[in-house]
C-alpha cells in the first residue's frame, strides 16, 4: 500500500470546527485516488496531514510506509507536492522556479528531464516570463513540473484544475495519463464530478466525511435509485411542486433538466408524468436516466446532511 | 552548500527584482545622510537677530560688528525703542534681543560697568540656550581684547575645550544615529517582511515539503539583506567622510567588525519576529512600532538617556541600538579601541545568541 489512513480526525479553532471526521481510506501503489468533494469538504485538510505539514487531532496515516508525523522528514524526500494555491516564486522565471526547485530536491532539471519532457515542451516557450505573468493553466503545468523534477514516488495534486479552463483541464488529465507509465501513486481532489471518470479510485468527501469510495463503475453500478429526467419550461415552479411531493425524494437542476430521485423505486416515469399533469403543469416531459456520479453525490450529500 | 547557494541566489533575485525595495534600501540612508546633514540642523549658523540701542556709541558698534561677523549670528534689525522687542518676536523674526544701556561706551571708561542684556526666544529653549551661550562667548571674548590694554591685579580666566567635537557639529551625533536607526530598520524589517512572505504566498508550504532543513532557508534569506545593510554602512560611512567632512577617527575595521556584529543581532531578531507572525503587515508593524520607536527614544540619538527617569535608563539597556549607538560614537567620534567597548560587545553577541536561539526554537517546521 501506497497510502494508509486510519481514523483521522482533525479539527480546527480549539475544537470547535470538525473539518475531517474519522476519515479512513487506502491507496495502492501506481493507483490513480480521486478525492472527490464541494469548497469545504476537508480536501486541503487531508492533503496537509498526508504532506506532513499539519497534525491530525487522532489516527494514523502512513506514506509509502513513513508514518506522517515520525517520519516526516523521509515523505518529505519522496513525495511531490502540488499546493491548491499557485505556490512557486511569481517574480522568477519558468526557468528558474524550475532550477530552483530540481535543487531543493538535491537533482538537477537535466538529470530528469525526461520526466517532465511532455509537460515542459507546452511551457517552453515561456520559460523566461516570471511565473507570476503565466496563464492558469500554465502555472499549473509549470508547477506540475516542479512538483515531478525529483521524481516522486508519490504526487498529492490538491485542486489542481482548480480556476483552469476546461481545455486545460483536459490536457492536465491527460498528462497525468502518461504519467501512468512511471508507476507514481497520484492522490488528486478535485470538486469537478466529471474528472471522476479520469481516476482508478474515487472517494466522494463531504464535511469532512468520507461518503463512499470505489471505481466510479462500481459506485455508478451499485446505486440502487431510479432517476427521471423532467424537461419543462417551467423549471423553477415545477422544482417547487417536486419539493412538496409525497412520492419524491429529491430533485436537483441540471442545465435545461431536472433529475428526479423517487422514494419509491416502483414509481414509472409514466405515473411521475401524469401527477405533473394533474397539477396543472401541462409542458412536462418525464423519462428514465441513467444516473451520473452528479446524482448519486448529490443524494449522498443529502443522506449526510439528514434529507 | 549546492542547495544553500541555491537558496541565496534566489534571494539576491528576489532582492534584484523588487526595484521599489532595491531603491529603498539603498536611497534611503543617502536621503536620511542629506536631510539630517543640510536640512535638519541644531547647529546654530546664521540665526536672525536683533540689536536694541536708542544710541549707538563707536564701543556698541564695535562689539555689534563682532557679532554680526560671527557665523552664528546675522543682525537683521536695529531697534531703538523696547517696544519693539515683543513684535520681533511674535512675528518671529528672530530668535534674539540684544539690548544695550544707553551710554554704554561712557560707562565702561568711566563706572567700569556696563550693562547688556540678552533676550531669548524660548520656544525652543535647547537652540535659545545655544544662541545665548554664543552671545556671552562674544561678549566675553570682547571684554578680554579690552582687559589685555590693562593689567588685573588677578582673574580666574575661564578656558573652555569642547574635546572630540571642537566645532560642535551635529554629524558626530547624526551620523552614528542614522546608521544605528537604518541597520536597525533595515536589518530586521527586510528579513521578516521577506520570509513572512514565503508563509503569505505558500511558497513556504512547498519548501517545508522537501528535503531542505528548514533552518537553512531561514538563513539563506537573512544573507542578502546581511550584505545590502552591510553596503548600507559603506555608503553613510563614504558620506560621512566625504561629503559632511567628518573625520573617522578609530579603526575602520573595528568599526566595520561591530557594524558587521550589530547587522547579525537585527537579522536575528528579525528572523525572531518572522518566526513569530504570518502576515507581513503585521511584521512590518513590529519592526516599525516595536523596535523603531524604542530605538528612536532609548538609543540616545535623539534624547540623552542621562536625563531620563530611572525606569526608562533601566529599560533602554535592553534595546540593542542603544549599544550599538554608544559603539559607533566611541569608535567613530573618541576613537577608542577595542578595551572600551568590549563590554558592549559583549551584551550585543549576548543579545544576538538569544534572539537566534528563540527564533530557531519557535521555528514551525509545520504549519501552524
Amino acid at each position: 500500500m501506497s497510502l494508509i489512513v486510519k481514523n483521522i480526525i482533525k479539527t480546527y479553532d480549539k475544537g470547535n470546527v470538525l473539518a475531517l471526521d474519522n476519515v479512513s481510506f487506502e491507496v495502492k501503489q501506481g493507483e490513480r485516488f480521486g478525492i472527490i468533494g464541494p469548497d469545504g469538504a476537508g480536501k486541503t485538510s487531508l492533503f496537509r496531514i498526508l504532506t506532513t505539514l499539519l497534525l491530525a487531532d487522532s489516527g494514523v496515516a502512513s506514506v509509502c510506509g513513513n508514518d506522517v508525523v515520525l517520519g516526516f522528514d523521509k515523505i518529505r524526500r519522496i513525495s511531490g507536492y502540488m499546493p491548491g494555491k499557485f505556490s512557486l516564486y511569481q517574480d522568477l522565471s519558468v526557468e528558474e522556479n524550475l532550477n530552483f526547485f530540481a535543487t531543493v530536491f538535491g537533482t538537477t532539471v537535466a538529470e530528469n528531464m525526461h520526466l517532465i519532457k511532455d509537460i515542459y515542451v507546452q511551457i517552453e516557450p515561456f520559460k523566461d516570463r516570471p511565473a507570476g505573468k503565466l496563464s492558469g493553466g500554465m502555472k499549473q503545468k509549470l508547477a506540475l513540473c516542479c512538483a515531478l523534477i525529483h521524481e516522486p514516488k508519490i504526487l498529492f495534486l490538491d485542486e489542481p484544475t482548480t480556476g483552469v479552463d476546461p481545455v486545460s483541464r483536459k490536457e492536465f488529465w491527460d498528462m497525468l495519463d502518461r504519467l501512468k507509465s512511471r508507476n507514481i501513486t497520484i492522490l488528486v481532489s478535485t470538486p469537478y464530478m466529471d474528472e471522476a471518470s479520469r481516476c482508478d479510485r474515487i472517494a466522494l468527501m463531504q464535511t469532512g466525511k468520507i461518503l463512499a469510495i470505489d471505481t466510479l463503475d462500481n459506485i455508478i453500478g451499485s446505486y440502487k435509485n431510479k432517476v427521471f429526467g423532467v424537461e419543462t419550461r417551467q423549471m423553477h415552479q415545477l422544482s417547487q411542486f417536486f419539493k412538496t411531493h409525497k412520492a419524491v425524494h429529491s430533485c436537483y437542476p441540471f442545465g435545461d433538466t431536472l433529475h428526479v430521485t423517487p422514494k419509491d423505486a416502483l414509481l414509472t416515469s409514466i405515473e411521475l408524468e401524469s401527477s405533473c399533469k394533474s397539477a396543472g403543469f401541462q409542458d412536462v416531459k418525464v423519462f428514465d436516466i441513467v444516473p451520473n456520479i452528479e446524482d448519486i453525490f448529490m443524494n449522498l450529500m443529502g443522506q449526510n446532511n439528514g434529507i | 552548500m549546492k542547495t544553500f547557494l541555491a537558496f541565496v541566489l534566489k534571494e539576491f533575485q528576489h532582492v534584484w527584482r523588487d526595484k521599489r525595495s532595491l531603491f529603498i534600501l539603498i536611497a534611503m540612508p543617502v536621503m536620511l545622510m542629506f536631510i539630517f546633514g543640510f536640512a535638519l540642523s541644531n547647529e546654530v549658523k546664521n540665526s536672525n537677530i536683533a540689536i536694541l540701542c536708542p544710541k549707538p556709541d563707536e564701543e556698541v558698534l564695535s562689539l555689534i560688528e563682532k557679532i554680526d561677523q560671527s557665523k552664528y549670528f546675522t543682525i537683521n534689525k536695529m531697534m531703538h525703542n523696547p517696544n519693539e522687542i515683543e513684535n520681533y518676536f511674535k512675528q518671529n523674526k528672530g530668535k534674539m534681543v540684544i539690548v544695550f544701556e544707553n551710554d554704554f561706551a561712557d560707562k565702561l571708561q568711566h563706572d567700569k560697568l556696563a550693562n547688556v542684556q540678552l533676550i531669548g526666544d524660548a520656544t525652543d529653549p535647547n537652540t535659545a540656550t545655544t544662541m545665548i551661550g554664543y552671545a556671552q562667548g562674544i561678549i566675553a571674548d570682547y571684554q578680554k581684547s579690552l582687559l589685555g590694554e590693562t593689567n588685573l591685579p588677578y582673574a580666574i580666566q575661564v578656558e573652555t575645550r569642547m574635546l572630540y567635537n571642537p566645532q560642535l557639529l551635529s554629524a558626530y551625533n547624526f551620523v552614528p544615529g542614522v546608521m544605528a536607526l537604518i541597520l536597525t530598520l533595515l536589518g530586521t524589517m527586510m528579513t521578516s517582511v521577506s520570509i513572512v512572505k514565503e508563509k503569505e504566498f505558500g511558497s513556504m508550504e512547498l519548501l517545508l515539503v522537501s528535503p531542505v532543513k528548514p533552518i537553512m532557508v531561514i538563513f539563506s534569506k537573512a544573507l542578502p539583506y546581511a550584505l545590502l545593510c552591510f553596503i548600507d554602512v559603506l555608503i553613510i560611512l563614504l558620506m560621512a567622510r566625504y561629503v559632511l567632512d567628518m573625520p573617522i577617527r578609530g579603526n575602520i575595521f573595528l568599526l566595520l567588525a561591530m557594524s558587521v556584529l550589530f547587522i547579525f543581532t537585527t537579522l536575528s531578531l528579525g528572523l525572531l519576529i518572522s518566526n513569530s507572525v504570518d502576515q507581513q503587515q503585521v511584521a512590518m508593524f513590529i519592526s516599525l512600532v516595536g523596535l523603531m520607536m524604542p530605538s528612536l527614544i532609548f538609543s540616545g540619538f535623539m534624547f540623552p538617556i542621562e536625563n531620563m527617569p530611572k525606569p526608562m535608563q533601566i529599560i533602554s539597556n535592553i534595546v540593542p541600538t542603544k549599544w550599538y549607538f554608544e559603539i559607533l560614537k566611541s569608535v567613530m567620534v573618541k576613537g577608542l579601541g577595542f578595551s572600551y567597548i568590549w563590554k558592549h560587545t559583549l551584551i550585543l553577541v549576548g543579545m544576538t545568541a538569544f534572539f537566534t536561539l528563540v527564533a530557531v526554537r519557535k521555528f514551525k517546521i509545520r504549519l501552524s
